[in-house]
């Protein structure tokens, strides 16, 4: 008999490309998901469920159909998404316990695998280079989608103790990029003028949208608890990573980027919390050793080949292009150096 | 492990000059390139930074930038200025971890850039030192970026022992702002050093320590006295007050063109040690004070050979 899986925030594109990945498995019977508004996206086979993981329905959806595993990527990023902070806070937090205490009760329940986000570490000056899954955050994040999945993550962990039978598998995952996924980071590659902090220049990480459903994918159908960080190899620092996104770099002071933060929330043009801000200044950088030799999970795309797959869909490279820059390069260089042997 | 380190202002001043930057460095004593040859040479440059081709290790450290344009500025200052020799280089290893553990003194942390140089243009392997920094250093803009961007990372055991087991050659001054920021009169006095959390990590990645002494970086900035409200005003650990600064503004920080010598010391083998040795507080605290009396050693016998400060 094959498994049956309950998949949350089914409607959002990362939710839904989920859902019809885990359709195609032929280990896999049922695909049931979750969410509180129908899917736009094309889910496949996967049945939907319209029900708020917000309220005790989810329980009943999960003992009428038997379901042995339940990945959970009902955390959400940005307000915007959830028509406000509040709500946004309602469905990560209270959604998760909602989802939690269904299973707690449920008997069918085997396996949970829980979405989370290397920001759970914060961002500072007092980090190290490379977080470990075991090192406690020296900036613990105070708002936010980060701090939400701070308090996920506790949860998780609470239920796992409750419930030790239930092998529960969380993944951080660096920022999601590539092709089609559509993330604050995305849009933010996107302004033609990218605003940095003046004088700081963080280092980023990357992981591929196909790694990153890959991983969740092998995770739910592998018997493997703990912690794990998953991203692409390699870091990426902010201004280069504009440099290949043939953007040009807008500089501004601290202070002021606070406030072109609020107003890029407010019009909508890229998510800009104060959470991001630390992230957009200081970096992080996730070692992911655990994610090899314990999880066995291979990424396929370095973060610099997973923010390329980015930007040549995207069609980017608009601001400063590489062959132009490349053609004057060698104009200049042949002009210069025929006529120039002069020293 | 508070060390410290400060990346000098002038350094975050250069920008990406393509006025002839140093060329790579297959071979110390390379033949001086045609003018062509750098014109081109510092074009491509400049398209590979424009269009983001190339590239940083997972600590941020980018060695092009490094060599080409980082270091450019301070290599007079190296061969010219403050002449500095060097003795004991054969005491670092060409391949793998060690940790260089050297005193801090100078007013502005110069001697951890000065060692740096010595390592990259003149031991035969030209090695990159990897710094490890205070979170000042990383708090502070400008200065954090090109910390990390010149191979500094945070002075913390994880960051230690990643690039140490990687088989990095790493750099700690372990006395922190304490032994640049001192009195002129406490010159070439080892300050306290730190919680041995340097010695711990060494252990742990069992890569050997080099006791470094130099000696002349003490005299570049004779710090006569410390405004400390001014500093606690600017968020600094300290606000120097020399003969020059700052009575002469700018102009007061030129300094003093001391010779120096920077000696590598014997090797102190670490895994010699049982396994977990690191976990054994008492013998880090011994080693610590074996590293540093070592260094003190050695500060000594230099001052006793050395002719005069200037020459």
């Amino acid at each position: 008999m094959g498994h049956v899986v309950l998949v949350t925030g089914v409607s959002r594109s990362l939710g839904g490309q989920m859902a019809r990945r885990l359709t195609e498995d032929p280990r896999i019977d049922r695909v049931i998901g979750v969410d509180v508004v129908p899917p736009r996206d094309d889910i496949g086979r996967a049945e939907f469920v319209r029900a708020d993981i917000r309220n005790p329905i989810i329980a009943k959806v999960i003992n009428a159909a038997d379901v042995d595993t339940v990945v959970h990527m009902g955390v959400i990023a940005t307000p915007v998404q959830a028509g406000g902070r509040m709500s946004m806070k309602e469905i990560n937090v209270i959604g998760t316990m909602q989802l939690l205490a269904a299973c707690q009760k449920s008997a069918s329940v085997q396996r949970l695998v829980v979405k989370s986000t290397t920001s759970v570490y914060g961002a500072g000056p007092r980090d190290p280079a490379m977080f470990s899954e075991d090192i406690e955050p020296k900036h613990a994040p105070a708002t936010g989608w980060a701090k939400d999945s701070v308090e996920v993550e506790a949860y998780v962990r609470g239920f796992a103790r409750r419930r030790p039978d239930v092998t529960v598998t969380t993944l951080r995952f660096a920022n999601f990029i590539g092709p089609s996924v559509h993330t604050p980071m995305t849009s933010y590659f996107s302004l033609p003028a990218v605003p940095v902090v003046m004088g700081y220049d963080a280092r980023l990480q990357f992981v591929h949208e196909d790694d990153g459903l890959r991983a969740i994918h092998e995770a739910a159908m592998a018997d493997q608890p703990g912690i794990f960080n998953i991203a692409g190899d390699g870091i990426l620092p902010l201004s280069q990573a504009i440099r290949l996104a043939g953007r040009a770099p807008f500089p501004l002071l601290p202070p002021l980027v606070g406030m072109a933060g609020r107003a890029m929330i407010t019009t909508g043009l890229a998510d800009f919390s104060p959470e991001q801000v630390r992230f957009l200044t200081y970096g992080r950088g996730v070692d992911t050793t655990r994610m090899r030799e314990i999880l066995g999970f291979e990424p396929e795309y370095s973060t610099r080949e997973a923010f390329d797959s980015f930007v040549a869909a995207r069609g980017l490279n608009s601001v400063v292009h590489p062959e132009r820059v490349t053609a004057v390069q060698q104009t200049l260089s042949a002009v210069l150096t025929s006529g120039g042997s002069r020293a | 492990m508070p060390d410290a380190r400060i990346i000098p202002i002038d350094v975050a001043a250069q920008g990406d000059d393509d006025e002839a930057p140093f060329e790579p460095l297959p071979g110390s004593d390379y033949e001086r390139p045609s003018w062509d040859d750098r014109v081109a040479g510092a074009l491509e440059f400049l398209r590979r930074r424009l269009t983001g081709d190339y590239v940083v290790d997972e600590f941020g450290f980018d060695p092009e930038l490094q060599d080409r344009v980082l270091m450019a500025p301070l290599r007079p200052l190296y061969e010219k200025w403050f002449r500095v020799e060097t003795r004991g280089l054969e005491n670092v290893p060409d391949t793998g971890g060690a940790l260089v553990v050297a005193n801090h003194s100078g007013t502005v942390a110069l001697d951890s850039v000065m060692t740096q140089i010595a390592l990259l243009d003149h031991h035969p392997a030209h090695r990159h030192l990897r710094m490890l920094g205070a979170d000042l250093v990383f708090r502070t803009p400008f200065v954090g970026e090109f910390a990390r961007k010149s191979g500094s990372t945070l002075a913390c055991a994880p960051d230690a022992e990643r690039l140490m087991t990687k088989g990095e050659l790493v750099g700690v001054w372990p006395e922190g702002f304490k032994g640049v920021g001192k009195p002129f009169s406490e010159r070439y006095k080892l300050q306290r050093f730190g919680r041995g959390g340097f010695v711990a990590a060494a252990l742990k990645a069992r890569v050997p320590i080099i006791p470094t002494a130099i000696v002349g970086a003490e005299e570049i900035y004779p710090m006569l006295g410390d405004a400390r409200v001014l500093a606690r005003l600017l968020g600094l650990p300290y606000f120097p007050l020399t003969p020059t600064f700052p009575w002469l503004g700018p102009l007061g920080m030129v300094p003093l063109p001391s010779k120096w010598i920077i000696m590598f010391g014997e090797p102190i083998h670490t895994d010699e040690f049982p396994e977990g040795s690191e976990e054994d507080p008492m013998l880090v605290f011994n080693l610590t004070d074996q590293v540093r009396e070592t260094i003190q050693q050695q500060l000594y016998r230099l001052l006793v050979q050395r002719r005069s400060v200037f020459f």
